[in-house]
């Protein structure tokens, strides 16, 4: 391969080809909206979230707790047995500290998202953010509480909770 | 079941941004593919195309758009995607559509061209996450690798130092592929001082998005056997899925590469993975995920890979030489390409014929795997002279 | 604890969303020579392959059928054929067009492909399949690079 080959192709462009018209472009700008329905499972998970709440469901054949809710085991493929209502507390099981955003530009404030293993849920973990906390001192293990919107904010999404903080306990 | 060969590979550079389109890109590679033993078109009894989010080229439907560059004109066409873990996916993929016994020669190609996505393409990758209960929170795709690579070193007490050590060589590996996008020699301190973009990932941790395409020519033995000096034979195949939950899972360790690995391992008769295997091509698209995958891939013990880094077990001159082409850090992530670049690398190794990053020793057997998709595809290949 | 109900269908609401990329293309190694031939010189060229006795328009730098690459480019001339075509209405989104807009695959003699473009000077109802058309460029001035530098293709 290697000593054969004597030309490799591909053609590689610089930063500003484009900018300075060297290279013609075109662009596209879609209108990329959408209205996802919630469906059954996170619906009611919003409509709890609104009041306050973390609901999942439990499928009482593998014996788990299924976190954000939802309709159906994935593992055995039956309808869950029940709802049930979990703590707003929990532990953290990962996290990072992002100095860049969705576009991979940079940040100063940095962003604490982290993965928390809801209490009551035997170890599920949902996604959020951390706060009130300088983020060199958060641990794998921490233990956080949820810091709510105040009721009239809140509109059943997950952003009713503004973020989790640290716990003494 | 059929054997089935690999008779034939061909690649494009990887860059940040190519002048050429994907479908120039695909035939580039294709061509060259061919061209390396001596088929044509019409030898090619069907195609496999391999490319990642068609938010990535911005083109709907992107594998039909790219067809005609690939080879398929009025052929049996299939596209494969599964995120990053498609370029090895599409090998696969293409070893069952011989292996069937439908067809007896398969063109695979993978490519990408991940440039035209604005204002960048991990943009694209929003939907990755869950839109209900995760998009909201802002998230940046970034953030998955940094928890994962958390958890990592928390479970197994690893630092950042050893981590990068696999940057610095995987960097100085690919200063050996005339196709490496950023190949360099850096030491473990530029990594470590390099810019945090989400702790623990630094930039010099991460590879850079790039275009770039990549093809293989599969036959079946009868054919193989005619046309080739040195077939390389697809020995063993897998590829699973986890869960897109990802509370659900521990991110310390990457069940669904095991999975996969057994798969591939069992049918092609492996029992000792760590003794056996004689060249290793994870996907590396983060330093510490070629250590993750090492582990999954069972070529040694959970949190051992570090370990087997720092003492030079995986340079090409080691027991076990882990990504001599460069990887990902130091050719480029090609997204979907990427895996069939590290099937190509195999394929030059086992015969001898990869030049300046040649592994000494005459070496039999290699394994390949990628991931992707919602971080959770796990997608082996095993090839064997 | 009890569990609440959900009694109100209006408790459940879909989630507005967006992604907010966008693209940006580059004509690669045919596509440059092509457009620029558009805008610098006015003219529509196709590229050629002698194996398979096929011009292709849109020129590529490969043939599809026999997978050479095509160095051979000719100008294919203004004049070409309605293959088909349809009159539009409505955008993208859906809102109705201030005036219809005639959309047509037209197709040159001895070229392989075509190009999709509108039909102008002519009404809707006076279009046909089979139709002879040349293409009218924008001025020279107004030329940029893109296939919107033919402005329409009229009937002859």
């Amino acid at each position: 391969m290697s000593e054969k080959v004597k030309e490799w192709p591909g053609t590689a462009l610089k930063e500003d080809d484009i900018t300075e018209k060297r290279v013609l472009s075109t662009e596209w700008h879609p209108n990329l909206k959408y209205a996802w329905d919630t469906g059954i499972g996170y619906g009611r998970y919003f409509a709890e979230l609104k009041k306050g709440r973390i609901i999942g469901t439990r499928c009482n054949k593998c014996r788990r707790v299924l976190l954000p809710a939802r309709v159906f085991c994935e593992w055995c493929f039956r309808t869950v047995d029940e709802w049930v209502y979990l703590e707003d507390t929990g532990t953290v099981n990962t996290f990072s500290i992002a100095y860049t955003d969705w576009v991979a530009n940079r940040i100063e404030e940095p962003q604490i998202p982290a993965l928390i293993e809801i209490d009551g849920s035997g170890g599920v973990a949902i996604m959020h953010l951390i706060g009130e906390v300088d983020p060199w001192k958060v641990k794998i293990g921490m233990r956080v509480k949820a810091v709510w919107k105040p009721e009239g904010e809140r509109e059943g999404a997950i952003t009713d909770i503004k973020y989790w903080k640290p716990v003494d306990e | 079941m059929r054997k089935v060969a690999i008779v034939g590979a061909g690649m494009t550079k990887f860059v940040r941004r190519s002048l050429e389109t994907g479908k120039e890109l695909s035939w580039q590679a294709a061509k060259m593919a061919l061209d390396s033993c001596q088929l044509t078109l019409d030898d090619v009894d069907c195609v496999v195309m391999g490319t990642a989010p068609d938010a990535f080229d911005m083109i709907h439907m992107k594998a039909e758009y790219l067809s005609d560059g690939a080879g398929a004109w009025r052929k049996p066409y299939m596209r494969g995607f599964v995120g990053g873990g498609t370029g090895v996916f599409v090998a696969d993929q293409g070893w069952y559509h011989v292996a069937s016994g439908l067809f007896d020669t398969c063109l695979v190609v993978a490519e990408e061209k991940m440039s035209c996505c604005l204002p960048h393409p991990q943009g694209a990758f929003i939907t990755c996450w869950d839109q209900f209960t995760e998009s909201p929170l802002g998230t940046s795709l970034l953030w998955f690798f940094a928890w994962e690579m958390n958890r990592y070193m928390n479970a197994h007490g690893i630092t950042e130092r050893e981590i990068a050590l696999v940057a610095v060589k995987n960097k100085k590996n690919a200063m050996n592929h005339p196709c490496a996008q950023l190949a360099a020699e850096i030491t473990v301190d530029d990594v470590l001082n390099s810019e945090i973009m989400a702790w623990p990932v630094k930039r010099l941790d991460v590879s850079p998005t790039s275009d770039g395409a990549v093809a293989i020519v599969l036959a079946a033995e009868h054919v193989a056997k005619r046309i080739s000096d040195k077939p390389v034979w697809i020995e063993g195949v897998g590829w699973c899925l986890d869960t897109m939950y990802i509370g659900q899972r521990d991110l310390y360790y990457p069940r669904y590469v095991e999975y996969a690995a057994r798969m591939a391992y069992n049918m092609a008769g492996i029992k000792e993975p760590s003794k056996e295997i004689n060249i290793a091509e994870p996907y590396d698209p983060f330093d510490y995920k070629e250590l993750h995958h090492m582990e999954g891939l069972l070529l040694c013990g959970k949190g051992e890979a570090a370990r087997l880094t720092a003492d030079g077990v995986t340079q090409r001159t080691g027991n076990l030489p882990t990504c001599p082409s460069g990887g990902a850090l130091g050719v480029g992530n090609a997204i979907a390409a990427t895996g069939l670049m590290k099937v190509a690398e195999l394929f030059w190794q086992l015969r001898g014929e990869a030049g300046k990053r040649q592994v000494p020793g005459k070496p039999k057997k290699g394994v390949a795997q990628a991931w992707g998709d919602e971080m959770q595809v796990g997608t082996v290949i095993v090839l064997g002279v | 604890m009890p569990v609440d109900k959900v009694v109100q269908l209006s408790q459940t609401k879909p989630l507005h969303g967006e992604i907010p990329v966008y693209g940006q293309y580059t004509f690669g190694v045919a596509g440059e020579r092509f457009f620029r031939e558009i805008k610098d010189n006015g003219r529509i060229m196709g590229a050629r392959c002698e194996r398979c006795n096929l011009t292709y328009v849109p020129p590529r730098i490969y043939c599809e059928r026999c997978f050479s690459e095509l160095k051979e480019w000719l100008a294919v001339g203004g004049r070409g054929i309605v293959h088909t075509y349809t009159v539009a209405y409505f955008d993208l989104e859906g809102a109705r067009l201030p005036e219809p807009v005639i959309v047509a695959m037209v197709q040159f003699d001895g070229v392989y492909g075509g190009l999709v473009h509108r039909l102008g000077e002519v009404r809707p109802e006076e279009a046909k399949i089979g139709m002879p058309v040349e293409v009218v460029f924008k001025d020279k001035a107004e030329r940029v690079g893109s296939i919107n530098d033919i402005a329409y293709f009229k009937p002859c």
